[in-house]
């Protein structure tokens, strides 16, 4: 018999995720996968699977799960108060389910983005090679809903975990970026990022973080559309950048003036609307 | 052809025509490492490999034709579009001529984008490029053909789009869940047969 667990309540945004879908993009398909890889490959190391399974990306936590079977959960990203059957568990530790009991997911203190892993790994079918709910093309299972039965995979043996701890959100983001390949289209690209100061806007999703805040002075015109990759700093024509998060659309026609690196997209992926933003031009 | 620097893993590769784009790709294509390989209209985004690519756009001839033994695929197509008529109109010709333009050219996928499995397809025949409609459809329904620029397309799944729609196709674009998901890939060859 199949091992699962029920979600009672999702939050305000439940997503199966696993590490996305990278290498389709010429099929006119996003990465999409976990904003926040490293805080799920955590997850996942912590109750035995691989780092590539599926697990669930919750936006700001909220999430109310009964576990059917015998199964160990671990909860990673910003800190975040957990309860099993009401008492208080740690988040960034491998905790112990016996059927029947409840797991409640707090609201992480800072940051948007908590990871559950569960031993054995969410068991849905993959599309194209993952199982990770694309919110921009509508590829993979749909947002979680109330009442839904997830099946589990198998577990392997426990192997002894990591002991790590959360990080928290910072409120004030120093990000590197390297200018192109549109820089082009502004005058003095350098210059402007380096001077810029943005806040995150709350129209930020996982297609994007979009920011507010100084107008990047731009040529008019769109460019015929081009390959646009994770991390692009795309600009529309309102001066206002958008930095693509992983479901963001494989091609565009607005400048992209630089291009984050992939190691600090993640802290993008956490940040609360408001955070401030400045950008640090690097070569 | 520029080179272009897109972060520290990739390179935008620009050039003059989509027969270009089209020589860049065929190079880049058999090349160990690469990430991602996407075409557009006057670019290729290639993602990993770098020292290899950089290497192999050096003995890129643009002005040659990629010698590739291109997928044929035939899309049926009903000619009841709501733009037919528009189409027509606009190029001085019958609705009937306008079919007989679109179902007698043979097209080839340059790029794929705007949504998974949407091929943007060339070959047009001159009077059927045309512009965009002046205000684009809240909602294109799926399988819809339409035109625009120098390009056709059937849509793959409803969305919001502004091409001028001449017909609709009943054929599967694109099935997350098959084994090939997208019907359409760069470097295809399509013709539309009346359904």
């Amino acid at each position: 018999m199949k091992r699962t667990v029920t979600i009672i309540k999702t939050g305000p945004q439940a997503l199966v995720q696993d590490l996305g879908r990278p290498g389709n993009a010429h099929l006119g398909v996003p990465p999409s996968g976990a904003l926040d890889q490293e805080s799920l490959k955590l997850a996942n190391r912590l109750v035995g699977n691989a780092e590539s399974a599926a697990g669930l990306e919750l936006l700001l936590g909220g999430l109310v799960i009964e576990a059917n079977a015998s199964c160990t959960i671990a909860v990673t990203g910003p800190p975040t108060e957990l309860r099993v059957d009401g008492r208080l568990a740690d988040s960034h530790q491998p905790v112990h389910l016996k059927p029947r009991q409840t797991l409640e997911i707090g609201t992480p203190q800072t940051g948007l983005r908590t990871y559950l892993a569960l031993s054995g790994g969410v068991d849905v079918p993959q599309e194209l090679g993952s199982r990770s709910t694309d919110l921009l093309s509508g590829i993979g299972p749909e947002p979680l809903r109330d009442n839904d039965v997830l099946k589990l995979g198998t577990p392997n043996p426990a192997r002894g975990a990591d002991v790590v701890p959360p990080h928290r959100a910072l409120q004030t983001l120093v990000i590197p970026i390297r200018l192109g390949p549109r820089d082009d289209w502004f005058e003095d690209a350098e210059t402007q990022l380096r001077q810029g100061q943005w806040t995150v806007s709350d129209r930020s999703n996982r297609v994007g973080a979009r920011l507010n805040g100084t107008k990047l002075n731009r040529r008019d015109g769109e460019i015929p559309s081009e390959g646009m990759i994770t991390g692009a700093v795309q600009v529309p024509p309102d001066g206002q950048p958008v930095v693509f998060l992983n479901d963001h659309p494989t091609t565009g026609g607005y400048p992209v003036i630089g291009v984050v690196d992939g190691d600090h997209l993640r802290f993008l992926g956490q940040a609360r609307p408001g955070t401030t933003v400045t950008f640090r031009p690097v070569d | 052809m520029l080179l272009r620097r897109c972060g520290t893993d990739a390179l935008l590769v620009e050039v003059d025509s989509l027969a270009e784009v089209a020589a860049v790709r065929a190079a880049l294509k058999k090349l160990d490492g690469i990430e991602e390989l996407v075409p557009a209209a006057r670019t290729v985004l290639v993602k990993g490999a770098l020292p290899q690519v950089r290497e192999a756009l050096k003995a890129v001839d643009l002005t040659k034709a990629p010698t590739t033994h291109p997928r044929e695929i035939t899309i049926p197509v009903v000619y009841d579009g709501p733009d037919l008529d528009l189409v027509a109109e606009t190029a001085g010709t019958t609705p009937d001529e306008v079919v007989k333009l679109h179902t007698d050219a043979t097209y080839e996928v340059a790029f794929c984008g705007f949504a998974p499995g949407f091929g943007y397809l060339t070959g047009l025949p001159h009077p059927l490029q045309q512009p965009r409609l002046d205000s684009p459809r809240t909602k294109v329904p799926q399988g819809s053909v339409g035109i625009a620029g120098e390009f056709t397309a059937a849509y793959p799944r409803a969305t919001p789009g502004g091409w001028r729609l001449i017909g609709r196709t009943e054929i599967t674009l694109f099935d997350a869940k098959a084994e090939t998901p997208a019907l359409l890939q760069p470097g295809d060859l399509v013709r539309f047969v009346v359904a």
